[in-house]
């Protein structure tokens, strides 16, 4: 007896068979070890290379594609660290930019010459070499500190007050950043935050991460993707590695069922609180790279909406799918800029700055359209939370082949396992 | 087959309710049951670890701590005349009654008696408006649910719970977490301390999979398990938070005499691994044949205690079940 | 290279500079009256909104986030219906006497609340519709709530100006029609009462109470609660859900709309594609602070805000009334997870 619930919900476009994604990762799934690392290093290499090579449609038009990919690699932080809290603990954040802007702000704060809290320069104690690189754990402690503080009160409410809150929260940081004036510059913002000091030439004076270094293929742009590359990656790794232990099941297990969850013995709360500050420290760290990028902060660029922007890439992309948000925040950032200044595409004349004016119009609709049609994203989530289980995994595959083709597997396996038990 | 979705699905209005969190839920991979799955996931246990073929090995696993030997016949779990009252409502009134370590005790009643209420207050989702709870020597007093279960209650339910969308094993595994001690950190930098828990549970796990018999869809998503496997893999998954005591509320509901039988023998191996086990049934037979103390309650209010014998011929018991068929209810 | 850190320069804690916040709490005294008057028409606004949120919320357990953006196209619509008498904008307000100038807002009102209601039932249709019978889960709802929130602001900001001649829409706020001028009708404990606060509060009162009275009294409102309460058995005793929960819509687009108007009287230029965002989550708030689900709560929430983010920006500047509604917010779910009073709409009134 079926109820009609779970029929009516497999629409065609629904079935994830049909998916490119499922297909790519059953290959991908049978690939030994070093096979994939194998495919995978080159296709990283490829990745971080794409911004130089100028592969023609590819590249973008209206503005430059370094800075654009170097956007990318914030966004795709930033969707890493939403997807925590939303994709894996299946918390609501609409407030998630109040942590891009305090990660971007103690950055800038401390090492900006307009704010009264300025450490760098004559007699202060950062130096202004190092000034970038030590405040950036401060940003991910302090952003992390604030996930803790707003969440500890707000965790225990139920899920539509958390996304109301949080709301609130994101507002309440950004309107904080307008209004303190005498710290944070008001709407004025603050200017000259550091940037990693390397590379200082004749022709490059500010280095290679400097705003200023905008010639030349390999600009700044690039050199923040590549950065921003790195430390997604690590970030991935410790994200993988917590998603594969108590910690990922546990979240996963808060998203489906959080009362069956707490009574099998896990500390939900604990864990939403942990999904909470760790979502926020990555939110902050791709806050202070984007202070340091631009080295200029102000409060219109943590505009609520962008947190809805960021939750867009996420379910775009696939929520708990952590390759998928990546795909998610390209998408996000690279079709608006894509259409930039572009008037033909494919030899068809087009009017690019119109349409990128429409981003948001099409960010809506696309928005809408998925939630109808495929919910679970382009790249829908199959979670491993397992951490030996990949023996298991690759075994499930072998013995699927097997029996591919064999129709009545479920019901026989159900009277053996009753076998088995009256044995 | 009743599909387990309907059970947990009730009404739109609840499936709304229940939680923002399952959104690929929708429209999403419903796979077809038998063969048709996007991502072919049936697999052995005993593929993956081949001692697991030996039931030894298995009960090995399955039971690492039998403390229980030591005090058979003491009292594991006290009710003191636990009191629930919702509103004007008395669910409960002052039962008391003790669960004695290594036994099987039933709980019974006709419908509507308090059984699910009493195994609630037991378990920490409700608080007992008056009288206490003893586990253990210890009064479970204002403990969260999840501290409870740490203590050593651990718990099915009437209409399964499960993990829907994790493994079979995967929802085995989170039930372990009771006895994981790293935590964030630990997870993070994979310290060893955590491998070596992440390997005892996975292996405890896929013997516990093979213990209550579902060894061979460890790698299945758990709503696209039959309906006995579920009820079994909720069985699992509560024994691998190493309880002392194991409540298994309504375990047989929807089954047929066959897989029933299982289910008996099933709970008596339980049993006999050294856990203590407390039964909430419908089903006379069922009861009567595995149980070796009843609780009867009628009202909110213990009306027999003592041995099946004894309780099939107690005259209160008898009227409290006349007119009230046993198998009307489900 | 000089060193990393030089912890002399830590030590000595001169670099700690922190700002002073001014507190006026003589200017709260002294104002006490004009302020809550203020306060209470501004609130009333929140809670007519608030009214759409809690409905829906009540029936679907959705918080229908584009409900901002219907706010947002009553506003429009009264301006539009306003063009449509004749009225431009020009800087002077219009004098047409107390009866026409009445009529015309009743007519603009009316406009307002057509649009807005068709919106918002439309928007059910369109986007809410088809998950219902997908029986998504309430993430997904959100979703799509937002993702038609944007669609709806961005129809506003580019579409819009092609339909209508750059009249309607577009980036710029709409040249204020001014149809009342504001002055003073009378004073209390010292506090002047101008003409649009009346205008604004008397009818506020009129809807909550007439809104109040339907879902309490009339046998449609007995069909919102009985599906607020418990859909299945709704269903079951022959009330159809699909047209609850469309007039549940319709309740609060209507609201809106009628919301829309009083805004505009208050602030003649905030006629704007995202003029409806602020104001949303702000009724979203009052609805959450009287306990989302429950109508009088929300009316209450409404109220409460109002009143309580004018005391603040009084308090701490003008610049901090939004912190003030938010933290306000923030500060009640702390302490009442469920709201003022409670989650209720179906047993408002049994």
């Amino acid at each position: 007896m079926s109820t009609p619930v779970k029929q009516t919900s497999a629409t065609p476009l629904g079935r994830p068979h049909a998916g490119v994604g499922d297909r790519f990762r059953l290959w991908w799934n049978a690939q030994s070890r070093p096979a994939q690392w194998a495919f995978g290093v080159p296709f990283i290499l490829f990745i971080a290379l794409v911004p130089i090579l100028n592969i023609p449609v590819l590249t973008t038009v209206g503005t430059n594609f370094g800075a654009v990919m170097a956007q990318f690699g914030m966004i795709a932080l930033i969707a890493i660290g939403l997807n925590v809290v939303v994709g894996q603990a299946g918390l609501l954040d609409l407030g998630y930019v109040g942590f891009y802007a305090v990660g971007a702000y103690t950055v800038a704060l401390l090492t900006s010459p307009d704010s009264p809290w300025n450490q760098t320069g004559e007699g202060n104690w950062l130096s202004q070499d190092w000034a970038w690189l030590a405040v950036l754990p401060v940003a991910v402690c302090i952003t992390a500190i604030s996930g803790l503080l707003l969440g500890s009160p707000t965790l225990r409410l139920r899920g539509d007050y958390l996304a109301i809150v949080t709301l609130g929260f994101g507002e309440i940081v950004r309107l904080l950043a307008d209004n303190l004036g005498e710290i944070t510059g008001g709407g004025r913002g603050l200017s000259q935050v550091a940037y990693p000091q390397l590379g200082q030439t004749e022709a490059n004076p500010g280095g290679l991460f400097s705003a200023g270094n905008v010639a030349g293929r390999i600009n700044s742009g690039v050199w923040w993707f590549w950065l921003s590359l790195v430390l997604i990656m690590v970030v991935l790794l410790f994200v993988g590695n917590l998603e594969r232990s108590r910690v990922g099941r546990a979240w996963v297990a808060i998203r489906e069922d959080e009362d069956a969850a707490e009574i099998m013995g896990v500390p939900t709360f604990k864990f939403k609180l942990w999904a909470f500050t760790i979502g926020a420290a990555i939110g902050g760290l791709s806050g202070a790279l984007y202070a340091g990028q631009v080295q200029f902060v102000t409060p219109t660029n943590f505009n609520v909406i962008n947190s809805v922007l960021f939750l867009c890439a996420v379910v775009l992309g696939g929520q708990g799918n952590k390759l998928g948000v990546i795909l998610g925040a390209f998408i996000i950032v690279y079709l608006p800029n894509f259409f930039l200044g572009r008037t033909d595409l494919f030899g068809i004349p087009i009017n690019g700055n119109e349409i990128a004016n429409y981003r948001y119009l099409f960010f809506g609709l696309a928005l809408m359209v998925l939630m109808i049609f495929r919910p679970q994203g382009l790249l829908p989530a199959r979670q491993k939370l397992l951490t030996y289980g990949r023996q298991l995994y690759v075994a499930a595959r072998r013995t699927a082949k097997r029996q591919h083709g064999d129709a009545g597997t479920g019901d026989q396996h159900g009277t053996t396992g009753a076998e088995e038990v009256s044995r | 087959m009743t599909d387990p979705g309907s059970a947990r699905a009730g009404s739109h209005f609840d499936e709304q309710n229940r939680s923002v969190e399952d959104a690929e839920d929708v429209g999403s991979d419903k796979d077809l049951p038998g063969g048709v799955t996007e991502e072919p996931v049936i697999v052995d246990v005993a593929d993956v670890e081949p001692e697991l073929a030996d039931p030894a090995v298995v009960a090995e696993r399955v039971a690492p701590t039998r403390a229980i030997d030591t005090a058979v016949g003491a009292d594991l779990l006290e009710m003191r005349d636990v009191t629930m009252r919702f509103g004007g409502l008395v669910a409960l009134d002052s039962v008391s009654f003790s669960i004695r370590r290594g036994e099987i005790l039933g709980l019974i009643g006709p419908n509507g008696a308090g059984k699910t209420t009493c195994f609630n207050a037991m378990t920490g989702v409700y608080r007992p408006s008056d009288g206490q709870v003893v586990f253990d020597g210890e009064p479970l007093g204002k403990l969260k649910r999840n501290q409870i279960t740490r203590r050593g209650i651990a718990r099915t339910f009437q209409n399964i719970r499960l993990f829907s969308e994790m493994t079979a094993l995967e929802n085995v595994v989170v039930g372990t977490d009771a006895r994981h001690r790293t935590s964030v950190p630990g997870a993070t930098f994979r310290t060893p301390r955590h491998r070596r828990e992440e390997h005892d549970a996975i292996e405890r796990a896929m013997a516990l999979l093979e213990f209550v018999g579902v060894g061979a869809r460890a790698t299945e998503k758990a709503r696209n398990l039959p309906y006995g496997d579920q009820r079994r893999l909720e069985i699992a998954r509560a024994l691998a938070t190493e309880p002392k005591l194991l409540c298994l509320d309504e375990p047989a509901a929807g089954f047929n005499p066959a897989e029933k039988a299982a289910l008996m023998d099933l709970i008596r191996k339980i049993r006999a691994d050294g856990y203590t086990v407390l039964l909430i049934e419908h089903d006379m037979r069922l009861v009567m044949g595995v149980t070796d103390r009843i609780v009867v309650l009628e009202f909110g209010k213990k009306i027999a205690e003592g041995q099946p014998a004894e309780i099939r011929e107690n005259p209160a018991v008898i009227a409290a079940y006349l007119g009230v068929p046993d198998d009307a209810t489900a | 290279m000089s060193s990393l850190l030089s912890v002399g320069a830590l030590a000595d804690g001169s670099w700690l500079a922190v700002p002073a916040i001014s507190f006026n709490i003589e200017a709260l005294g002294d104002r006490f009256w004009s302020l809550t008057i203020e306060g209470l028409a501004y609130g009333s606004i929140y809670a007519l909104v608030a009214v759409g949120y809690t409905l829906v919320y009540g029936v679907l357990r959705l918080i229908n986030f584009a409900h901002s953006e219907i706010f947002m196209l009553g506003m429009f619509g009264q301006y539009a219906v306003l063009m449509l008498l004749g009225f431009s904008p020009s800087g002077n307000a219009y004098a047409e006497g107390a009866v026409m100038t009445i009529v015309y807002l009743g007519i603009a009102m009316i406009g307002g609340m057509l649009i807005s209601g068709g919106a918002a039932v439309g928007l059910e249709r369109v986007a809410y519709r088809p998950l219902r019978k997908r029986n998504a889960p309430s993430l997904v709802f959100l979703i799509t709530a937002i993702g038609a929130s944007f669609v709806i602001q961005e129809f506003v900001h580019f579409v819009l100006p092609a339909l209508t001649d750059g009249e309607l829409g577009g980036v710029n706020a709409q040249q204020p029609i001014r149809l009342v001028e504001q002055k003073e009708q009378f004073t209390i404990f010292g506090a002047s009462v101008t003409n649009v606060t009346l205008i604004i509060i008397g009818s506020a009162l009129v809807l909550a109470l007439a809104t109040d009275m339907f879902v309490n009294r009339t046998k449609f409102g007995r069909g919102i609660r009985a599906v607020a309460q418990d859909p299945t058995t709704a269903t079951l005793m022959g009330i159809s859900r699909e047209r609850i929960i469309m007039l549940t819509f319709l309740i609060g687009g209507v609201l809106a709309g009628a919301a829309a108007l009083l805004y505009t009287l208050r602030v003649p230029n905030g006629i704007i594609y995202s003029g409806g965002f602020i104001l949303g989550i702000k009724a979203f708030c009052a609805a959450v602070l009287g306990g989302i689900g429950n109508l009088r709560g929300a009316l209450l929430g409404g109220l409460i805000l109002g009143v309580m983010e004018n005391y603040g920006q009084i308090l701490f500047g003008t610049a901090w009334r939004d912190v003030v509604a938010f933290a306000l917010l923030i500060l009640i779910l702390m302490f009442r997870p469920t709201g003022i009073l409670g989650e209720t709409l179906g047993r408002a009134r049994a």
